[in-house]
């Protein structure tokens, strides 16, 4: 199983115009309300306008479903990690696994769940049919503008950026450091 | 905020009234619910989402699961939500299709099936 790279588990960078929190949690769902607050958060800090701080919502908290889904079926031990970074005018989130993906990325465009919901059920108890894999990328792909998902043997990347203000973005943690 | 649920009968038809957060972790009791509901023999449900502040894909899911096993017993799932950012959800997916998504719980019950 691949493993994290060797670095501080809670790296924390701040130059002059990046700020990065990185959440890093075991792949349990009731972390994925903590992903999804963290980064609305983060966010709004950042100065992503309000109308978006919803899509901003539902997208990592698509993306970090998907992963902890992912790592509970081949590496429930393993945490997921979600990156934020917020600079340069966008603000940026990661959300990352460790299950390796050697399937084509699914996502992007609208999806249309219209036939699976009309569908005769396939299962003895329609209440345990999930709906079709990929779901969760199709509506971050319907949700967010810029997004792009990679995978390969080390796992999988859920990338998703928004515009934010320049001058929204307040320092993250803490203060700058008063004057010696 | 974790998720409420709240169940009353009006008419041939039950409403359950969600207040919350509807996500992977919250959705199971959401379905244990709507299970409870069928096993009843309760078809006719009308889930009331005006309360609700946060749906995504897994709780879309239990939706679809509670319609298609109301379904099977010619029944009706129908939807109270007037919130743009939960509606948003549904028209992403098409489910607006599938769904009869009304205004008030006055209007769902009242709807002809």
């Amino acid at each position: 199983m691949p493993q994290w790279p060797k670095q501080s588990p809670r790296r924390t960078e701040r130059s002059a115009q990046v700020a990065t929190v990185e959440l890093r949690f075991t792949a349990l769902p009731e972390h994925v309300r903590t992903a999804r607050l963290v980064a609305v958060s983060l966010a709004r800090h950042a100065g992503v306008d309000d109308e978006t701080l919803d899509e901003v919502r539902l997208a990592v908290g698509e993306a970090a479903t998907r992963a902890v889904g992912r790592h509970r079926a081949r590496c429930p031990l393993e945490p997921v990690l979600v990156r934020l970074t917020d600079g340069s005018g966008r603000f940026v989130a990661e959300v990352v696994d460790l299950v390796p993906d050697t399937e084509p990325a699914t996502g992007g465009g609208e999806p249309d769940l219209t036939e699976h919901a009309e569908a005769e059920p396939q299962g003895v108890d329609p209440l345990d049919e999930p709906l079709p894999p990929g779901i969760d990328l199709a509506v971050i792909g319907g949700l967010v503008d810029d997004v792009t998902v990679t995978g390969g043997v080390g796992g999988s990347t859920v990338r998703m950026a928004w515009p934010a203000t320049e001058t929204g973005g307040q320092p993250v943690f803490g203060s700058p450091a008063p004057p010696a | 905020m974790d998720l409420s649920l709240a169940t009353r009968n009006e008419g041939d038809k039950t409403v359950i009234s969600v207040g919350g957060e509807i996500d992977v972790y919250t959705a199971p009791k959401l379905r244990e619910q709507i299970v409870q509901l069928v096993e009843e023999h309760r078809y006719h449900l009308v889930v009331d989402m005006e309360d609700v502040e946060f749906l995504d894909s897994t709780g879309l899911g239990v939706l679809v699961g509670g319609l298609k096993r109301v379904r099977a017993h010619d029944g009706s799932l129908h939807l109270v939500c007037t919130q743009e950012r939960i509606l948003k959800i549904f028209r992403i997916t098409g489910l607006t299709k599938v769904f009869p998504i009304h205004a008030s719980v006055a209007e769902a019950v009242a709807a002809q099936d």
